[in-house]
């Protein structure tokens, strides 16, 4: 775990420094919740209703800016081959960019969720741990297959554009989950029978697919 | 069983980059505590067997033992250190948080004191705490060597280190080689600049299109040969 915690603090501390990736995506986040504010009628109880699926575009699309970077930042002065000639095992440094990336995700979330709750009027706080716990596996999700993505495409000119045509198509399934039950607790305040199976397919889409980038991360980055 | 007495060993390596062959059949041995020198043109495959020596690549054929073992095995690359075109450190961290970085995945044990070291030894303590981004390129490539030495390597895999280094770091890096290959380490070094070059290899070999086409002990006569010799080849056909 030594190479996991080296990757995860090398990363956070290079982010807090340059807050390039972090200051765009809070930036892009807030513009998509201000703009959807616009478009729908923010009191509307219709809007409620499709409240977790706008929050969780915003988080999908304002993701892609902080995962793009995970790998990307290790292009500069060929850090990449340094760090892959270590001897850190692959899914050691997956699991430290994931690391970095989802507590950075989860900064971008947490601010833009008291903006969202003004903007449309809607009260968190009653469903806070649920909405905690769906918030943790659905940024998860985002991450385990957004870095590993970002490990692929990395030395693709167009990566900025490969990333998001990659991964919004494979996380659709941990997507809808994330939307299905963001709206129930935030529309019923706690979860309903009819979302057991979401929050089932939530967990089992961040076991296989976190097991699956650490089985294969290795072939990914040494060809 | 005895340790192996090649420090590296590549076996018949080819190296495809789709139908292309960068590495043709390329057998290399290299004993521990000598340093050989990889010389060829643009494209010879220099950088291509380097990268698989490192363990950056996998060879589409053939076999490569460091120190006995595979590249790819943690506890080889903890006994190799690689220093390619790029130099490796990242512009965001300070001087002495790029090295403890290092210093963290090669699990060197007092990591304090090694990056203290380190930056003596390069002529940076006095800029520790400055970022990288801050830095003048001389500053910055002797970071990159103090990066390549901080953990001590047993085998240096060196592509093209001399290059665009100022006469300073190129001083500084033939003293660390030689205190290097005083302890024991073994160096392959890939370059262009064949006085710095041959000045410390014990062995050369000629890369040429993928194929080696000379490898053997350096001699004084090397040393006096013009550098066009080594990079003018036949022309095939």
């Amino acid at each position: 775990m030594r190479g996991v915690w080296a990757i995860a603090r090398k990363d956070f501390q290079s982010e807090l420094r340059s807050k390039e990736a972090i200051n765009a995506s809070v930036s892009f986040a807030l513009v998509i919740l201000l703009i959807f504010s616009f478009a729908f009628e923010p009191t509307a109880d219709e809007t409620r209703a499709i409240a977790g699926g706008l929050l969780w575009i915003a988080f999908a699309f304002a993701g892609a800016l902080i995962l793009n970077r995970s790998f990307a930042r290790e292009l500069q002065n060929d850090c990449l081959d340094a760090v892959i000639a270590s001897p850190i095992a692959g899914w050691e440094l997956f699991l430290g960019k994931a690391l970095a990336s989802f507590l950075l995700l989860l900064v971008v979330e947490l601010i833009c969720f008291p903006v969202f709750s003004i903007f449309y009027g809607v009260n968190l706080t009653k469903a806070f741990w649920p909405l905690l716990l769906v918030l943790i596996l659905g940024t998860w999700a985002l991450t385990a297959l957004g870095v590993t993505f970002a490990a692929l495409t990395v030395n693709i000119r167009l990566r900025e554009l490969m990333l998001p045509l990659l991964l919004y198509p494979a996380l659709s399934p941990a997507l809808m989950a994330s939307m299905t039950l963001t709206t129930s607790l935030l529309t019923a305040g706690v979860f309903g029978a009819n979302d057991q199976p979401w929050l089932r397919l939530l967990v089992g889409f961040d076991v296989i697919f976190t097991a699956l980038a650490l089985a294969l991360i290795e072939f990914v980055l040494v060809l | 069983m005895s340790p192996a007495s090649e420090a590296v060993l590549a076996s018949d390596v080819w190296k495809f980059h789709g139908d292309f062959p960068a590495l043709r059949g390329v057998s290399l041995r290299t004993e521990r505590g000598t340093c050989l020198a990889l010389l060829g043109r643009n494209g010879a495959g220099k950088t291509t067997l380097l990268r698989i020596l490192a363990g950056l690549s996998a060879p589409s054929r053939g076999d490569v033992r460091i120190l006995g073992t595979a590249p790819r095995l943690p506890v080889t690359r903890r006994r190799a250190g690689y220093l390619g075109h790029g130099i490796g450190i990242y512009d965001e961290l300070t001087a002495r948080e790029n090295l403890l970085h290092f210093a963290r995945l090669y699990g060197v044990e007092n990591k304090e004191a090694a990056a203290s070291k380190w930056l003596e030894r390069v002529d940076l303590k006095r800029v520790e705490d400055g970022r990288v981004r801050e830095f003048s390129r001389g500053m910055r490539q002797r970071l990159a060597i103090a990066r390549a030495f901080v953990h001590e390597p047993d085998v240096l895999l060196l592509d093209e280190p001399f290059t665009s280094l100022d006469d300073r770091a190129i001083h500084l890096l033939q003293n660390l080689l030689r205190e290097a290959f005083a302890r024991g380490c073994t160096a392959v070094l890939s370059t262009h600049q064949l006085r710095e070059a041959l000045e410390l290899a014990t062995n050369v070999a000629l890369l040429d299109r993928g194929k080696l086409k000379f490898a053997g002990p350096r001699t004084q006569a090397m040393l006096d040969l013009p550098p066009s010799i080594y990079f003018e080849t036949e022309t095939e056909g």
